[in-house]
């Protein structure tokens, strides 16, 4: 499953990091504690979080994720959204929880 | 020059997880008792109780730093001094005005108690006060130093609550006076983990809630005077003046 996929089936806004929308999706990863993220997710992991800093692409480059998926209306900063565009990694967002976009998400990548 | 004795984060009755013995008074009495020559005070988002401190201070010939410890929206600590009182308290408006609006309940976390020099209660709080503000790291960040105050994020060693722990890791970016060490540590091991702060300056604190948590560690200062200034000069290292960790007491 590529991250456009789950974009469209979600309803994801795209906010950044569009020539990535082909990147392959593995599996997801759910956290807010960005120390956490640096140690314990896979590379092709999608990852669902509240933070908008830039420090979350500098991590998400380092584990090469597929994408951010950015919950409850919260926008990416700036800066954040810059370095998407340079790194190709997508930040997609919803107004949704985390709750149930991660529900969701885990519905569509479990099959 | 001479060598300072700092301890740069403290708690008091104010703050909900400070122990209510913990008043301007015993503060004073018990880091002189211990050898500091410099304290800071840094309630959890809020400076009012902390012009009373520097002026038992003051009697007792302790410099007193006025601060608070800000949570950012990540929820990242950070230390914030300011020079004169004016600032400071106008600051702490701001923060408590964006901090979010949960009511305290004493029996949960902890009364939030505002003294005068007799120990008669001023004021407590509504609003719990180690709730997150609105701010990120960079508008805190920008908001200490448009007003001329001192930037430190806190205990960047530990687990929780810290910039580490929250962001990942420091960015290379940001414009920090300091970093500061919990008592945990040391600059050695926390260096070793992040190789590229080697050039960074580091202060340790002992981050008392407690008494008996007073002057546990404490930052040596090289520099002319106990004075905000001299202070923020030895941070950046003018002129031979220097602040590191000192260690234990």
């Amino acid at each position: 499953m590529k991250v456009r996929d789950i974009q469209e089936k979600l309803q994801l806004q795209l906010f950044s990091g569009g020539s990535g929308l082909d990147n392959e999706i593995t599996g997801g990863y759910v956290s807010d504690l960005l120390s956490d993220v640096m140690g314990n997710s896979d590379s092709g992991e999608a990852w669902v979080t509240l933070q908008t800093h830039k420090n979350i692409m500098a991590i998400a480059s380092l584990k090469e994720l597929s994408c951010i998926i950015i919950v409850k209306g919260f926008k990416p900063e700036q800066e954040t959204i810059d370095k998407s565009d340079e790194d190709g990694i997508p930040i997609l967002g919803s107004d949704k929880s985390t709750f149930e976009i991660s529900g969701e998400l885990y519905q569509l990548i479990k099959k | 020059m001479k060598i300072f004795r700092a301890d740069l984060h403290n708690h008091t009755l104010l703050s909900p997880c400070g122990s209510l013995e913990n008043t301007p008074r015993l503060i004073i009495e018990t880091v002189k008792s211990k050898g500091l020559n410099i304290i800071g005070i840094t309630d959890h988002n809020s400076t009012m109780q902390a012009p009373l401190v520097k002026r038992l201070g003051k009697e007792a010939g302790i410099f007193v730093m006025c601060g608070a410890e800000v949570t950012t929206k990540e929820e990242a600590h950070c230390l914030a001094f300011f020079e004169d009182e004016d600032t400071l308290l106008e600051f702490g408006d701001f923060i408590y005005e964006r901090i979010l609006n949960i009511p305290n309940d004493p029996n949960k976390f902890g009364y939030q108690v505002l003294i005068d020099e007799n120990e008669d209660i001023l004021d407590q709080p509504e609003k719990l006060l180690i709730s997150a503000t609105d701010l990120s790291l960079d508008d805190l960040e920008r908001e200490v130093h448009k007003r001329n105050g001192i930037f430190i994020p806190a205990h960047v060693d530990r687990h929780t609550f810290s910039l580490v722990s929250q962001l990942g890791f420091i960015p290379f970016d940001l414009n920090y006076d300091a970093l500061e060490l919990s008592k945990y540590t040391t600059r050695e091991q926390f260096v070793a983990q992040f190789p590229y702060l080697e050039q960074a300056t580091f202060i340790q604190s002992s981050d008392a809630h407690y008494p008996e948590d007073l002057a546990a560690v404490y930052t040596e200062f090289y520099m002319k005077e106990p004075t905000f200034q001299e202070i923020l000069l030895a941070l950046k290292g003018v002129d031979g003046r220097y602040a590191k960790p000192g260690g234990k007491f």
